[in-house]
């Protein structure tokens, strides 16, 4: 991953927020979330099951339906602010030069299109006039995600593949156009863990080879181990720690961090118990006024209740939002 | 695949004789036609022969074999009242028939899908909801009720259309048709709008309840992250998906259209199937509501099969294989 530059950002969100409405009011899922995406870096987004990553995900390519609402920020990509755009300019840049996986291999495609279709598409809409090779191109596309006899499994429709090989295919569709940015929403949740390891593998070959800026969304913080240059933890629709991979892992500065780490099983010396943190995250609706961690953080003091804490750097470009930070001698 | 289509039609038969057992009892029961059909000077011996020549003195099981026999034999009787074969007369009413059933169909599918589509992909707005809300009356109201205002309205007040019969009729192959001369048109828009108008219902209720789920596909919000035109993303993934349901129901509809289309043929005296069979009925024709029946049965199973090998078409996931046991 050395030799790239990755100084020049592709990606910078500020301030954003996206809110949910109801009967009761708008309810922010993503809370002024600020993040910044340099050429070729691959960042892991971790957090629990409801802390906004993949409403991250849709914000930043502007697919956020009603009930939802993007309300405030930007989203610098390659220095453009997506927010800015009409709708056509978003499409073409959506599929071409920045990418989405989806969580769930078995719904992304669409069950009565072959796949071929479902290829073509995503290079044909997006070129002028008439394209030749466009199958050649697709199963080039398949060949490169490790699938067998590409130029038969164009004809075929997802029910006839694996889990694995939609995803696989899924990825392949991301890759086509040779995109600035992917965005991996979990996609390798809905996958046994031997064909996650492939993938997982798959993917950070491609990634490294076609020089791509990639965010990999997750809960499980042993992938992004693996994977990550970069990590950041999000909670409850903002993120609360981010860093390098090593320094995250190795020595958080976020007790929210610090109970993740502490309940993954190989990272707990042995004997000691796992510790799950306590609670759960809260509801959209009943999010605390003051840091959002504080109900169940058990270094919360009466400031913490008040005002949500501000971000906090130090040398190395680690950020963090807690008023009583781990020391940094601690390690997990 | 083709063991399917052995069982299918074996299933056929069996439905099929099942109906005709029905039919005829029910027939037996509705009253005896001899009164009807031969004048009340007839001398009692006349009478007999009569009796007997039309078979009617048999027990009623035994006029069933008889008939059951004969049917085998593709004859399906001759009818008391025109003197003519039962199959021959419904058949020559057919494409009256067809032709209404197939100008309503396209009729409702042309308007009811695009609108349906409208409605489902703006769920919720006003006028969506408008529209849904109205649908409900699209097939609440009673047809032969609809009819009359249509006549009273076009015909007797506007004078803009005729409010009986055919019109005009150009043959096509052999087969007489209404809406290729500009009398048989116009004679044709009102029983057509009659019978469209709770399948344009229908076609709306169906369309905009599929697409409203097909919105929220995952693989509809993949293909926008693939930055997909939304015409297309409509075209090819979501009228894709809902083409399912929607030929399934045509098909239904067109078995029932067939059969149901009676009443409409009465109130507009079109001369189709349906106003054979009513008159057949009232006349106590027999043999001509046999194999009315019949023929509309068979009709319905054919046209169903005919949906189950368009459903395996329009959907790669379904294979049709003969069931097991
Ligand atoms: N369409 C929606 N309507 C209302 N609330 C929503 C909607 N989509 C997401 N939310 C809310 O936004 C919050 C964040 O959801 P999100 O899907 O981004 O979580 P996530 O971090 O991706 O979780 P997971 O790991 O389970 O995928 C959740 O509290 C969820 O309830
Ligand atoms: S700010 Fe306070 S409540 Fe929030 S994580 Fe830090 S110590 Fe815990
Ligand atoms: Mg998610």
């Amino acid at each position: 991953m050395t030799g790239q530059d990755k100084t020049i950002p592709v990606l910078e969100i500020r301030g954003l927020q996206t809110v949910f409405h109801d009967a009761q009011g708008a309810w922010p899922a993503i809370n002024g979330l600020d993040l910044t995406l340099h050429k070729g870096e691959v960042l892991g987004l971790v957090g629990e099951s409801g802390s906004g990553k993949s409403v991250a995900g849709f914000s930043v390519l502007g697919l956020i339906d009603p009930p939802g609402e993007i309300t405030n920020g930007e989203v610098l990509f390659n220095g453009r602010d997506l927010r800015k755009l009409d709708e056509e300019s978003l499409r073409q840049l959506r599929g071409a030069s920045l990418s989405m996986i989806f969580q769930d291999p078995l719904t992304t495609l669409n069950p009565v299109l072959t796949i071929g279709e479902q290829m073509v598409e995503a290079i044909a809409e997006h070129t002028r006039g008439a394209t030749p090779d466009l199958r050649r191109r697709c199963a080039e596309g398949l060949a490169r995600v490790g699938i067998t006899s590409p130029a038969e499994r164009l004809d075929q429709y997802p029910h006839e593949l694996s889990g694995g090989m939609r995803q696989r295919v899924v990825i392949a569709i991301a890759m086509l156009n040779r995109p600035d940015l992917i965005i991996a929403d979990e996609p390798t949740t809905a996958l046994d863990v031997t064909i996650q390891g492939q993938i997982i593998a798959e993917m950070q070959e491609l990634q490294r080879e076609s020089g791509a800026a990639l965010i990999w969304i997750t809960h499980d913080l042993g992938v992004v181990a693996e994977l990550a240059d970069r990590i950041a933890v999000m909670y409850a629709g903002d993120i609360v720690e981010t860093g390098s991979t090593d320094d995250v892992l190795d020595r958080p500065r976020h007790p929210y961090t610090r109970g993740l780490l502490n309940s993954v099983p190989g990272d707990t010396a042995a004997g000691e118990p796992l510790r799950q943190i306590e609670g759960s995250a809260p509801p959209l609706s009943r999010r605390p006024a003051g840091c959002p961690f504080s109900p169940r953080c058990d270094r919360a003091s009466d400031m913490c209740l008040d005002q949500p804490p501000p971000p906090e750097a130090d040398a190395n470009g680690r950020v963090w939002r807690c008023y009583h930070p781990l020391p940094e001698e601690e390690a997990a | 695949m083709l063991l399917y289509i052995m069982q299918r039609l074996m299933q056929s038969i069996g439905v099929l004789l099942a109906v005709s057992v029905a039919v005829f009892l029910a027939v037996y029961a509705v009253g005896n036609p001899v009164d009807l059909l031969i004048s009340p000077e007839a001398t009692q011996a006349e009478r007999q022969q009569m009796i007997a020549r039309l078979g009617l003195d048999q027990p009623v099981w035994s006029q069933y074999l008889t008939f059951l026999w004969n049917a085998l034999h593709g004859d399906l009787g001759t009818s008391f009242v025109h003197g003519q074969p039962a199959l021959s007369l419904i058949v020559s009413r057919m494409p009256a028939t067809f032709e209404l059933v197939v100008c309503a169909l396209l009729l409702a599918s042309l308007i009811g899908i695009p609108i349906g589509l409208w409605v489902g992909l703006n769920d919720g707005s006003f006028g969506s909801r408008a529209v849904m809300t109205g649908s409900i009356l699209g097939y609440s109201i009673p047809s032969f009720w609809k009819g009359m205002v249509l006549i009273l309205v076009l015909a007797v007040w506007l004078n803009w259309l005729p409010a009986s019969g055919r019109g005009e009729t150009v043959p096509v192959l052999g087969i007489p048709l209404s809406f290729l001369t500009l009398d048989g048109l116009r004679h044709l828009t009102m029983p057509v709008i009659n019978l469209a108008i709770p399948n344009i219902a229908l076609m709306i209720r169906l369309t905009a309840a599929g697409a409203s789920e097909a919105v929220h596909q995952d693989y509809v919000k993949f293909a926008r992250a693939k930055g997909v035109r939304n015409q297309r993303i409509v075209r090819r993934h979501i009228l894709r998906n809902i083409l399912i349901p929607i030929v399934t129901v045509l098909g239904v509809e067109f078995g029932s259209l067939i059969a149901f289309s009676t009443i409409t043929e009465t109130v507009f005296a079109w001369p189709g199937m349906g106003k054979l069979l009513i008159t057949s009925i009232y006349q106590l024709d027999r043999p001509v509501v046999v194999a009315y029946v019949l023929l509309v049965t068979f009709i319905f199973v054919m046209v169903n099969l005919l949906v189950d090998f368009t459903y395996a078409a329009l959907d790669p996931r379904v294979k049709l294989t003969e069931r097991m046991s």
